[in-house]
């Protein structure tokens, strides 16, 4: 604990974000780096509890005190090989994670959690700042070698540490370029993709193996692969998106978010696209449905083409701003979220209930709507749903973007040939030890656990490899975490 | 019956090819060891006395006297379930040769001339034939030993008097007669053939298979003296044995002795006095001491005995109590040609370490004795005879009281208490106390006492030990340095891993220590696994638990009283204790323990004539799984062989560990080598110096040196910190860093022997003074013997396994280096990936869900985290379960509301949480008839009063604690509890400290002390030095408020069942067996994981001792330590439990989160800070604790049902309700035995109606029954009353009842001054004017004995000698130790002399004394002292507040004073009023000779005071009237 008053002297300030009228303007990142002398004394607020709920809440258990107060005392260096310890990819973390670790602070009971994320995202560009990050090659090679394929954050964290253990990493990707989600799901004005070239060339450097526009079912086998390795891991992510099955769902110009943002980036990345293929929200009515971090993603990106206007609909009521009982103190609440993207300008609605999609020479018009309500029938039933009379109203539109979540991954290709087996909801089954049914076939990230934050994909590729490097070793000096 | 667990102590070292007489062996005495029960655990205390005509006049009248002195200190000793039976007593006098002749003239004996025969009192087996052939042994031995064979007498006694436990026992009393050889020259020789026939018969019979061989036993045989002793009560003495009220039963001396004994079972042949001494007090080094001197008995070889000296050999009987011990070893000393007093100095040496008062002549007789003996170290009061001389001596701490009196006439009374035969003042010629350290010596050849000092300069002059000492005593720094290539690790991180350290032990370690010089100091317990239970890697250490002193002996200050504790250590070749010679001192001394790496090497490369090391390496290959065990034996081996090739020191070392080579446990080595040398007989040959990487923390040194070592290098922690120094993660440089961690350690050293008792670090050395918790037998037994492990548990394989494991992790891992190579660790702070806790974000997280919305169900959640342990075993109960029984529909279990009366909050006092956790749970609790409890805190007398609402704040248990703060009879008297804390889970057998930044306004107020001034508690009650000491307060407090129950809280640990036996004994209504793991209080953080045990041990031993010994129904028992929920609360019934305590778990349901920084002030929820800003956080509601309450009595009910049992009662020690899930044992402890704990003594208890001894109704407070008496008008109206009586001292806490009186009518304000006026003359009994109330005065003409008022709550004290005295009182002393102890406001005048630690703890009382012994004015925090005379030796120790003014004539004040917290002014004006003031008051109502010397030529004399000045109160008293001037706020002071 870098100051036992620390928290009583200093108050929680978070990172700035450039001014809306300027970065509505660019794809540049939104957020403004912390200066590092701040950053220390948001450090110095972290009061090294005996029971770091922080800790716990995070799914791959920074040892978040421990840095703090090292980065509150300067020491720069060991606060980074901290971090880096459980984490394999900080700078992306600390620019998008939605921080469970806050939400568990103990400070947060009755005062303002310590800015957790921030403080991660200060040490680790410190650390890429000052050249603490150096290329760092094994010193022995086992000899094993390792097919991942899927180069999201599970797979490229699972390539990490087996990389790191000694064995010889192969990363396959089915885009040109790898980083999955990281480089076409999330916007470069979240994450700049510059980060994750930097990250992505470091991996290079330290000998992992980067094949890319190879589709995996497609241009070669997974038995093809699984000849080539000793182990092999999937890690294709969660790539069906969950359907608006409805009225009027064949009409143009209603797309998949995954759609719309991957050629977001694309686009800002430079590369030319097919005008025929391209989706753009220049001058155009937008109505985002989905009020999850996708939404939000897709509401910035429209803003950002200059869409005329943009609506945000979500089906659930419109959480509270404050914890209910039903989420105490440390559990991740759900609450109402204003991200940087809907302070650049969105109308949001909740309880809105889509029912059909209506238009005029195949393109879409309008939504037609209606309120809904949740009503629970006895205690610890599920909610039901139930239309309110007489709510129904409609909003214009020509260009419809469904955030509606993920499904399973895509497998039919990939799996083919092999005995792999899929749970009830058409993700990746395994064991304990992240094997699936097929001996040395490992899997990690979305595409085994279903959708979720990057975080716990993370996390999977972590645990991942530490089953890997125990299965082809016999024991394993990676982290179980 | 008689499980295989439990301890192996008492099963004898057995190393010698002699019989060993093994007196736990003796079946009949004490009842089997069975269950968790152990006669080795039995402690004792006692009264001790004598009477000496110091002119060597033979008397019936000494005999009478003396036996008066016994009977006058019955209340010293103690009655167990039989009122009839006593613990024992007996007398030791001269031979009365003319009764003998007398009698055996009637035998047709006769008797030889004075001296030339023997005689000796022998109890004997009750059959005719057994006795016959024990008859035999002896008279055969007396012919071999060239004796004369005189003839038996059969003793009368007379039985009717005695209880039925004494009855049963009872062996058959004879005296025998044996008449001086030829082969004898002298008397002296003569004595040593005798003790030779003693020897020898008791090992023959002993190893006979005679059967009641166990009643055999030989009080003594001796030409001088004769002992008459039994299982009696003091007045049963001389009516049990008639021969002692014939009048021609004569002898110029009578040693008389009184036991108390927490003892269960108590015995015949434990009744003192032994063949040399008597003695109150206990030995804490036992088994150390007999290890060292068994290590030596080999080199034994005396001109005086010849050949003889292989027949005594056992010299120590093993199995005898500690007083029994030490007496065999007087009586080698003394036959061997020492006098009594030398041999006694060095068996119990004064602290002469730092004594600068000291001569050098006698310090240096303590040095080169220090080389040959260690102490044997405890408190001790000693009285002691040859039958021609005698005298008495006080351990170097002085925690016994021993006052004496010379008459006139010239007759020596020496006892416990003054008073204790009824002398007229005017006989009275000297009075005094023994001083600690100090001998009382008696020559009647020379006819006159000797004192102290005659008899230390006479035996300091008989050899030049001071030259011996400059020819052969080297210093450590003396010795020339070592050139040694620097050596330091390649790869420290690798080696950190190697040894298993995580980046916590640097972090919350090592980092505090290096960078403070202090023990790091946590909060809240210990919730993680057992050692054996844990699933991860444990070092070997981890599985030891340290013992500490609780009730039947006294915990010291290390801090404060520095000058009895020594660090030095004398390491080097022993030699025969019997002779003296230049020799005997060529040693090494070694100054600190922990050795610097120059310091090592300086004895590892010695080139000193008379030095040779002999380096042996620690390690073993990882990969042949047998090399383990031989490693051990090789260890041993080559250490045998080292002594053989005559090595005088042994490094045992772990430098070079590799990749090939792993190392062995430096524990497990070190204690293997020991015992085998040992066992050989030639452990004192050798040192033996551990160089090892693996120790880190303070626990770990402690058990290297208690079990070993004589010093130890840490060199890989020194690593540590001169890597983190590098780093930058030490605010300090390398040399500093490491200087603070070798200060840390050692700090923390004498703080682990201090909690149980020990000064010395030459007396703990070897004496193992741990438990072992889940170590398996075979294991302890090999390698750790005589060592305490009653569950069994890991063993050897599981331990190399470990060792094995973290080498792989050092050399077969890729880990980078640095910090993160490191484990995380996990124990004082929760970590995902590190050790479990059962206080995790889950079941806090749910646990405050579920007492917030009142929901049972959330609360069944947590529970069932709690309760179901399988996958991660932390406690012993996770490995119960409970068995199928046919269950009951719960509504006829008994109803919530019954269950909930006995639920119970824990101490924690307003200061350690804040204002609104306190009340809240005192609202709780009261809502509920729950209790809750102060904690050492006192309490606002505005909280008594109930609030408009009906809720009450005021809380039910009143603690009483050792720095007494807030404990005024007004508070006792709103108690409907008293606790008397002994020990808490947190920290036993350590004090406590509240900053003065902590203390507020308003805390000062409840604690009646001054705002901003640092409150410490010390870590005994100095007024609880032994057991009977307890029954005495806990008199005090029933004598206050008769209502109130009084409960003592002690700690867990092996004994504590005997403990609570004697606690039984005393009167307590219920005693509180507190688990080790509990306790939320900042402590050391070695305290909280490594001293005390968990409340599962403590309480089934508990249970069973008190069921056992037919006590159980007469007190209550509580538990309490992690109590979390319904099935924790059953188990601990099933194991004896009637009551329950929750701490913690309550904390958390009013919102703490286990920040578990308390001791930070910085509590961010509020709970436990005086922050105000920080307290308006809290938010926690009674309502929560009620819910919470409620919650684990349904569950409680729920599965009382499902075990059929209707009320809790019936549950109450029905073990077979429980089974045991062997399932969930970690592989490494399968052997883990639990059976000890759910043993069921074949005892029925009745719970429904307790059996109480009522001891309210009782006339033991006559006085005070008569005073209340005579002043009901005073009381009611205000009507001033005056009174006389005569007083004795039996007449004990006289004033108490009545002070509890008049709060309870008249409240904290009392009466006017002098409305209650008392006059006596006499004897006071102890604790005279205890807890006296403001407006009653008490005037004494004659002397008092301890505790005179104790607590004193506003009254006033005058005492002055007796009418026609002529002794002059500034020289003699009128009242005992620890006087006016917890003081909190009042008067008091003394004309004469007080004894130890007087004003102790003083917070308001201004008085006058007329010269006080050591340590006075210890702890005080406020009030105004006066001494018009001599102070002793640590004057002002930890003196915070309070000003003391000292007349210093001789002008040598200043160096007995302790100027650590105070300083030495001059008086300014207000000052020299303000003594002006006192001294005139003293002068009017004492008629001091002293004080009108001083007001006569008052402005000449006051130039001579000096004024002792706390530095923090004065700064204080600075601000306040910086304040006062600036008319801001108020500051109370007292």
């Amino acid at each position: 604990m870098g100051d036992v008053r620390g928290f009583l002297k200093v108050r929680r300030k978070e990172a700035a974000y450039r001014p809306v009228c300027e970065r509505v303007k660019d794809f540049e990142e939104v957020a403004v780096p912390t200066p590092p002398k701040d950053a220390e004394y948001q450090a110095s607020r972290c009061m090294d509890c005996g029971v770091p709920f922080c800790h716990w809440g995070c799914p791959i258990g920074n040892y978040i005190p421990e840095w703090n107060d090292m980065m509150f005392k300067q020491d720069w260096e060991n606060a980074f090989k901290m971090l880096a310890s459980t984490n394999n990819f900080p700078e992306i973390t600390g620019r998008i994670c939605p921080a469970a670790c806050e939400q568990a602070c103990v400070l947060g009971i009755n005062d303002e959690p310590v800015t957790i994320r921030e403080n991660e995202l200060s040490i680790i560009e410190k650390a890429f700042g000052s050249g603490m990050v150096k290329p760092n090659i094994p010193e022995r090679r086992t000899g094993k070698k390792i097919s991942i394929i899927g180069s999201g954050p599970a797979g490229l964290a699972c390539a990490d540490q087996l990389n790191r253990a000694g064995h010889s990493v192969t990363v396959y990707e089915k885009d040109d370029r790898p980083g999955g989600l990281l480089r076409y799901g999330i916007p470069n004005f979240k994450l700049d993709k510059k980060i994750l070239n930097r990250r992505i060339d470091l991996m290079a450097a330290e000998e992992v193996k980067f094949i890319s526009g190879v589709e995996v079912g497609k241009d070669m086998t997974l038995d093809d692969i699984m000849r080539k390795s000793d182990a092999v891991c999937l890690a294709p992510g969660s790539g069906r998106p969950r359907d608006i099955d409805i009225e009027g769902r064949e009409l143009e110009g209603i797309h998949f978010a995954m759609d719309y943002l991957t050629q977001g980036n694309r686009i800002a990345a430079g590369e030319a696209i097919d005008p025929r293929e391209a989706i753009s929200a220049k001058g155009k009515k937008v109505v985002v449905i989905g009020g999850g971090d996708t939404g939000s993603d897709c509401v910035g990106t429209a803003n950002r083409q200059n869409a005329e206007c943009v609506v945000q609909i979500e089906l659930m009521p419109k959480p509270g701003e404050c914890r209910s009982e039903d989420h105490p103190w440390p559990m991740y609440p759900t609450l109402l979220k204003t991200s940087s993207s809907h302070e650049e300008g969105v109308t949001r609605d909740w309880s809105v209930f889509t029912k059909r999609f209506t238009g005029s020479e195949g393109k879409i018009e309008k939504l037609e709507c209606a309120r809904i309500e949740f009503s629970r029938e006895g205690k610890d039933k599920c909610p039901v749903m139930k239309e309110v009379k007489n709510s129904g109203f409609c909003i214009d539109a020509d260009l419809v973007i469904i955030a509606a979540g993920f499904l399973c991954p895509i497998t039919e290709k990939l799996l083919s040939g092999v005995r792999v087996d899929l749970d009830n909801r058409g993700n990746i089954k395994t064991d304990a030890n992240m094997m699936t049914g097929a001996e040395r076939v490992f899997s990690a990230g979305d595409g085994r656990r279903g959708q979720s934050l990057v975080v716990w994909a993370i996390s999977e590729g972590r645990r991942c490899a530490h089953s890997i490097d125990k299965f082809l070793m016999g024991k394993s000096f990676l982290p179980v975490m | 019956m008689g499980t295989g667990v439990g301890s192996n102590r008492g099963t004898g070292v057995g190393l010698d090819s002699e019989p060993s007489l093994n007196r736990s062996d003796m079946r009949g005495h004490f009842p089997e060891k069975q269950g968790l029960y152990d006669p080795a655990f039995e402690k004792d205390s006692c009264g001790v006395g004598f009477v000496c005509d110091m002119k060597g006049r033979k008397s019936h009248d000494v005999i009478s006297k003396g036996l008066e002195v016994l009977e006058r200190m019955g209340h010293r000793g103690a009655v167990g379930a039989d009122p009839r039976t006593g613990d024992g007593a007996g007398i030791l006098i001269q031979i009365p040769h003319g009764f003998f002749v007398k009698r055996l003239r009637e035998q047709g004996l006769s008797l030889p001339d004075p001296g030339e025969y023997g005689a000796g009192l022998i109890f004997m087996p009750r059959d005719p034939d057994c006795r016959k052939r024990c008859e035999t042994i002896l008279q055969d031995e007396i012919l071999r030993e060239g004796q004369i064979f005189l003839g038996w007498r059969d003793v009368p006694v007379d039985e009717s008097m005695i209880g039925e436990v004494a009855k049963s026992k009872q062996p058959v009393i004879k005296q025998i007669f044996i008449g001086r050889g030829g082969s004898c020259r002298d008397q002296g020789s003569f004595e040593r053939k005798l003790y030779v026939i003693r020897k020898v018969a008791e090992k023959k019979v002993s190893s006979s298979d005679i059967p009641g061989k166990d009643f055999f036993y030989i009080t003594d045989l001796s030409s001088k003296k004769i002992t008459y002793k039994g299982l009696l009560m003091p007045e049963q003495v001389p009516e049990y044995f008639p021969d002692l009220k014939d009048e021609d039963t004569v002898s110029a001396l009578a040693l008389v002795h009184s036991r108390y004994s927490t003892n269960t079972f108590p015995t015949w042949d434990l009744a003192q006095p032994f063949r040399y001494l008597a003695h109150n007090g206990e030995i804490n080094t036992l088994r150390g001491n007999i290890n060292w001197f068994r290590s030596g008995e080999r080199l034994l070889a005396s001109s005086l005995f010849g050949n003889d000296i292989a027949k005594i050999k056992p010299v120590i009987v093993e199995g005898g109590s500690d007083s029994a011990s030490i007496d065999n070893v007087l009586e080698l000393l003394v036959l061997g040609g020492r006098s009594l007093p030398h041999a006694l100095m060095m068996l119990v040496p004064e602290a002469w370490e730092h004594n600068a008062g000291m001569k050098k002549e006698i310090r240096d007789f303590y040095a080169y004795h220090a080389c040959i003996m260690e102490p044997w170290d405890g408190p001790a009061a000693i009285a002691f005879t040859d039958g021609t001389d005698i005298g008495a001596l006080l351990d170097r701490n002085g925690l016994r009281p021993a006052r004496y009196l010379i008459t006139r006439d010239d007759l020596v009374v020496m006892s416990s208490e003054v008073g204790v035969l009824d002398l007229d003042p005017a006989e009275i010629k000297y009075s005094s106390r023994l001083e600690p350290g100090k001998i009382l010596f008696i020559d009647t050849a020379r006819q006159r006492v000797v004192s102290d000092d005659e008899i230390k300069n006479e035996l300091s002059a008989k050899k030049p030990y001071g030259e011996w000492l400059n020819e052969n005593l080297v210093g450590l720094e003396d010795l020339p340095s070592a050139v040694v290539t620097s050596k330091r690790t390649s790869d420290v991180f690798k080696m950190l891993r190697c040894f298993g350290y995580s980046r916590e032990d640097l972090n919350a370690i090592l980092k505090p220590m290096a960078e403070e010089g202090k023990e790091p100091v946590g909060s809240m317990g210990n919730d993680s696994p057992h050692a054996f239970l844990s699933k991860r890697p444990q070092l070997v250490f981890d599985h030891f638990k340290q013992l500490f002193a609780q009730v039947t002996n006294p915990a010291i200050d290390p801090i404060r009283e520095d000058i009895v504790m020594s660090m030095e250590t004398f390491a080097g070749t022993g030699s025969n204790i019997l002779t003296e010679s230049p020799d005997h001192c060529r040693k090494l001394s070694i100054p600190d323990p922990i050795l610097t790496n120059s310091g090592l090497d300086k004895i590892k490369y010695v080139n000193t004539e008379g030095f040779k090391t002999k380096t042996v390496h620690m390690f073993f290959d990882p990969v042949r799984e047998g090399d383990f065990v031989k490693a051990l034996e090789r260890i041993c081996y080559e250490g045998a062989y080292a002594v053989e090739e005559g090595y005088n020191f042994l490094v045992l070392s772990d430098r070079g560990v590799n990749s090939e080579k792993a190392v062995l446990p430096s524990l497990l080595a070190l204690s293997a080598l020991h015992q085998h040398l040992v066992s050989m007989s030639i452990r004192t040959q050798i040192s033996i110096i551990v160089e090892s990487a693996e120790p880190r923390e303070v626990n770990h040194f402690a058990l290297l040196l208690a079990y070993g070592a004589d010093a130890i290098n840490p060199y890989l922690a020194y690593e540590a910190i001169e890597e983190m120094t590098r780093s930058g993660k030490l605010s300090c440089g390398k040399e500093k860093a490491v200087e603070n961690y070798r200060k840390a350690v050692g700090g923390g050293i004498l703080k682990i022997l201090s909690k149980m008792g020990i000064s010395t670090l030459r007396s703990y050395k070897g004496a193992q003074i741990f438990e072992a918790l889940g170590l398996g037998k075979e294991l302890v037994d090999a390698y750790f013997t005589n060592t305490v492990s009653r569950i069994g548990g890991v063993g050897l394989e599981g331990i190399r396994k470990d060792a094995v494991l973290r080498h792989e992790a050092a050399f077969s891992g890729f880990a980078d280096g640095g910090y993160t190579a490191l484990d995380t660790g996990g124990i004082y702070q929760w970590k995902r990936d590190g050790e479990f806790h059962l206080w995790n974000p889950e079941s806090i997280a749910l646990l405050q869900d579920s007492v917030r919305k009142g929901s049972y169900d959330v609360y069944k959640k947590f529970a069932a985290l709690i309760d179901d342990q399988s996958e991660n075993p932390t406690t012993i109960r996770s490995l119960f379960s409970f068995v199928e029984r046919r269950s009951i529909p719960i509504e006829e279990v008994e109803p919530v509301e019954n269950i909930l009366r006995r639920f119970a909050t824990g101490a924690m006092s307003y200061g350690s949480i804040s204002r609104n956790a306190h009340e809240t749970i005192a609202i709780a609790m009261n809502r509920i008839k729950g209790k809750s409890n102060t904690g050492e805190g006192g309490e606002d007398p505005a909280r008594f009063v109930p609030l408009p609402n009906g809720d009450s704040r005021k809380s039910a248990i009143k603690q009483v604690a050792s720095g007494r703060f807030g404990v005024t009879a007004n508070y006792l008297i709103n108690a409907d509890e008293i606790q008397i804390k002994i020990s808490q889970g947190a920290k036993p057998g350590e004090g406590g400290q509240l900053p003065g930044h902590k203390v507020s306004a308003i805390i000062a107020r409840t604690r009646y002390t001054t705002q901003g001034v640092t409150l410490i508690s010390p870590p005994p009650h100095h007024d609880i030095y032994s057991i009977e000491d307890l029954a005495q307060l806990i008199f005090d407090l029933k004598s206050v408020n008769p209502k109130a129950r009084v409960s003592v809280k002690l700690v867990s640990e092996v004994g504590v069942g005997t403990i609570a036996a004697g606690v039984a004994k005393g009167h307590a209504d219920m005693i509180l067996i507190s688990g080790a793991d509990g306790g939320t209080g900042a402590s050391p953080r070695t305290s909280i994981r490594h001293a005390g045990l968990p409340w599962e041990l403590g309480l089934s031993e508990t249970h069973q001792t008190l069921a056992l010994n037919n006590l159980r129904d007469r007190v209550k028992l509580q538990t309490d330590g992690q109590m979390r929920t319904g099935r924790d609360v059953a188990l601990a019934a099933i194991l004896g439990a009637e009551e329950f305590g929750f701490c913690t778990a309550v904390l958390i349901t009013l919102g703490c989160v286990m920040l578990r920084h308390c001791h930070l002030n910085n509590c961010s929820v509020g709970v436990a800070t005086q922050d105000e800003l920080l307290e308006k956080r809290f938010t926690g509601r009674p309502e929560y604790v009620v819910n919470y309450m409620n919650f684990v009595a349904m569950h409680l009910r729920e599965i009382m049902a499902s075990l059929g049992v209707r009320k809790l009662d019936d549950m109450v020690g029905m073990t077979d309700l429980i089974g045991i899930n062997k399932g969930i044992l970690p592989e490494k402890a399968e052997n883990t035995d639990l059976s000890g704990i759910l043993y069921r003594p074949d005892v029925t208890v009745d719970f429904s109606g307790s059996r109480k001894t009522e001891v309210e109704n009782d006339n033991r407070n006559r006085l005070d029954q008569e005073i209340i008496r005579v002043s009901e008008d005073a009381i009611d109206r205000g009507t001033p009353v005056s009174a006389q009586y005569h007083i004795r001292n039996y007449d004990r806490a006289v004033g108490a009842r009545l002070s509890g009186r008049v709060c309870a009518d008249r409240g904290e304000q009392g009466l006017s001054e002098d409305t209650i006026k008392c006059r006596f003359d006499g004897f006071a009994g102890q604790s005279f004017g205890a807890f006296l109330a403001r407006g009653i005065t008490f005037e004494l003409a004659g002397m008092a004995n301890d505790y005179v008022g104790k607590s004193l709550s506003g009254g006033k004290i005058i005492i002055f000698p007796g009418k026609g005295a002529t002794y002059v009182p500034e020289d003699n002393v009128i009242i005992g130790n620890t006087c006016f102890y917890g003081a909190v406001a009042g008067e008091a005048y003394i004309r004469g002399r007080a004894g130890e630690r007087f004003c102790v703890r003083n917070s308001g009382l201004y008085a006058v004394v007329e010269g006080v012994g050591d340590h006075g004015c210890e702890y005080m925090t406020g009030g105004r002292v006066v001494v018009l005379g001599k102070t002793g030796r640590n004057f002002a120790a930890g003196m915070s507040g309070g000003i003391a003014y000292i007349y210093d004539k001789d002008h040598d004040f200043s160096e007995k004073c302790n100027r650590s917290m105070v300083e030495i002014e001059t008086l300014t004006d207000e000052d020299r009023n303000l003594v002006s003031e006192l001294v005139g008051n003293h002068h009017r109502n004492t008629l001091s000779k002293v004080a009108e010397r001083i007001l006569e030529n008052f402005s000449e004399e006051i130039t001579r005071f000096i004024k002792v000045m706390p530095i923090e109160y004065k700064r204080v008293l600075g601000a306040k009237e910086m304040e006062e001037k600036m008319g801001l706020g108020e500051v109370s002071d007292g």
